[in-house]
């Protein structure tokens, strides 16, 4: 099965953000970088899946030249070659515009199936699959948490809220979008990373993929959520803030 | 021109009712009609909906349009999405409202996507402005909020964030029921899909909890959980954990607080290391009072606590089981 994994890349979990001056965006100097989450568990459903029925794993990802960090870390853990849409202002791109350029890059490749994270940790949309599947004329299925192959396609366990879930039949060709948990990450080995350095990666442009930002949707302003509650901050060393909560739960909430 | 609100149903023992974050997307199409003084109309979709239908003419709407069809009688991404797609030819609305819910995760972009058009998802306000409509969401997990702006000619679509509109003000009236008959063929709908299920019974419940401590990555490591057991035991609290602590099997499934475990509403819930994304706020937000321990004071989790220490939770967690243990008599 020829499998491709659309990644991110986003900054860190615990990265201090700071707004930059136009007020559109963060300030990304000096920003650690990682891949997206979620996108790290599809990446590895990819290389389960293969390592069971065979085939190949492309990693694609859309990003500026740093991203290419993260694209060596996907083909150390096993991705077998990559594409790499470089573009250093993928901000004026809508989600549209971006799963444009992802589904013109990825029908290039004619893959069986599709799998991404179900959202990114930085935009949040938890869109970009679907958006893919649509624009490839494709099924697709959300939120995945068991991926197995059948004789049609696959069938895959798909969560729903509070604890249910469902199974669905699907034909191939496919997109899903992985829930983070569905497998256990794998680390890179020595060998991978070494492996990795002589691995292919194409990069592709917006004008190699013929896509330009048209945006209908613009992303104004950014900036820091106003408080709706007020929260009673406990000041002094660790010691003295864990005697005022205690004295806290125990005579204002009274739970102790 | 008017606004569509895209109600869910959701079948809860084997009898259809709604998904209560409909009647949110409901308040919020509601509040935008009358600033923009544009017609509401909401939208119920299935098989054997009458009564459903029923229910929504006795709302302040236009009309109430309801797509009956056999093959919508269970949901399914491609039904969903030519059924609305025809409707939205049909009405051509300025914009089309749904609750950010699961299933519509699953089809609004498509949809959106078919009429080429973005879907801006898990809005947690819609406020009109010289210019336009202006859609607040939030990014990085809850960290920063943005302000997007759809330009030219509609339909926009949006999906509103679980409790950023109050059901409660769904105001009474009374609207005309429009059935519509979709044009759909058995062959378009190209997945099969079971009847849900549940994995297990579940052994904890987490609802019942008066005391609840729950903790999420900042433990770090699965050896640091017992640290927090310790805390709950001493407490006689309940254990819970954001998702990932769960992802990475530190604590069954069971034990998970959020959209996709739990939601609990206890006396006190105390987060330890937990950032606050909104999958998790969601499960935990009902609760009497929220205490968070966190070393960043700008994460999320700060804004629902009502009592705040920012600290090393590994100072400050063992700090906390001595000093409970003195004002318990341990």
């Amino acid at each position: 099965m020829k499998i491709l994994v659309a990644i991110k890349q986003v900054p860190s979990r615990d990265s201090q953000l700071r707004l930059d001056t136009s007020g559109r965006w963060i300030d990304e100097a000096d920003l650690a970088s990682e891949i997206n989450e979620p996108d790290a568990y599809a990446l590895e459903e990819a290389l389960q899946i293969k390592e069971k029925h065979g085939g190949e794993v492309v990693a694609l990802c859309a990003g500026p030249a740093r991203a290419s960090q993260t694209i060596r870390e996907a083909l150390a853990k096993g991705a077998d070659r990559a594409i790499h849409i470089e573009n250093d202002d993928l901000g004026r791109y809508d989600l549209l515009g971006v799963a444009r350029l992802l589904a013109k890059a990825a029908a290039g490749e004619t893959p069986d199936l599709i799998l991404t994270g179900l959202q990114s940790d930085d935009l949040g949309y938890g869109q970009t699959g679907v958006v893919m599947a649509e624009l490839l004329g494709l099924p697709a299925a959300t939120i995945i948490m068991q991926v197995e192959k059948t004789d049609a396609g696959i069938r895959v366990k798909r969560e729903l809220e509070d604890g249910w879930f469902q199974h669905m039949d699907i034909p191939l060709p496919a997109v899903l979008t992985i829930q983070s948990g569905i497998n256990k990450l794998r680390y890179a080995t020595l060998m991978g990373i070494k492996k990795a350095k002589t691995k292919e990666v194409k990069r592709l442009t917006s004008v190699d993929l013929g896509i330009d930002a048209v945006p209908n949707v613009s992303l104004d302003r950014v900036y820091l959520p106003q408080r709706a509650k007020q929260t009673t901050f406990i000041p002094g060393s660790a010691r003295e803030q864990a005697a005022k909560l205690a004295e806290i739960l125990k005579f204002e909430v009274r739970v102790l | 021109m008017s606004i569509l609100v895209v109600m869910e149903v959701v079948m809860e023992q084997s009898r259809l009712t709604w998904h209560r974050m409909s009647w949110e997307a409901l308040a919020a199409g509601q509040e935008l009609g009358r600033q923009m003084d544009l017609p509401v109309a909401a939208v119920v979709l299935g098989q054997g909906i009458a009564a459903l239908a029923a229910e929504l003419s006795a709302k302040k709407l236009d009309k109430v349009y309801a797509i009956e069809h056999d093959l919508l009688a269970g949901y399914t991404a491609d039904g969903y999405t030519a059924a609305l797609a025809g409707l939205a030819a049909q009405v051509n609305p300025t914009l089309v409202l749904f609750p950010h819910t699961y299933q519509v995760r699953d089809f609004a972009p498509k949809l959106a996507t078919r009429l080429g058009k973005v879907l801006i998802s898990d809005v947690v306000r819609v406020r009109l402005e010289e210019g336009g409509l202006v859609m607040v969401r939030q990014l990085f997990q809850g960290k920063l909020n943005a302000d997007y702006r759809a330009s030219g000619a509609g339909p926009h679509f949006a999906s509103i964030q679980a409790g950023a509109y109050r059901a409660e003000m769904v105001e009474a009236g009374s609207a005309q029921v429009e059935t519509v008959t979709p044009v759909l063929e058995a062959a378009a709908i190209r997945v099969k899909v079971g009847a849900p299920f549940r994995e297990s019974q579940r052994a904890v419940d987490l609802t019942a909890a008066e005391l609840i401590v729950s903790v999420g990555r900042g433990i770090k490591e699965k050896d640091n959980i017992a640290l927090v057991e310790e805390l709950a035991r001493v407490m006689g609290a309940e254990l819970a954990a954001s998702r990932p602590i769960c992802d990475n099997g530190w604590l069954p499934m069971e034990r998970q607080v959020g959209s996709s475990g739990q939601t609990v509403s206890p006396k006190v819930y105390l987060a330890i290391g937990i950032s606050g994304a909104i999958q998790h706020l969601v499960g935990m937000k009902g609760s009497k009072a929220v205490v968070a321990i966190n070393k960043d004071a700008n994460a999320p989790i700060f804004e629902v606590a009502d009592y705040g220490i920012v600290g090393d939770l590994f100072e400050v967690v063992p700090a906390l089981i001595e000093e409970v243990k003195k004002a318990k008599g341990l």
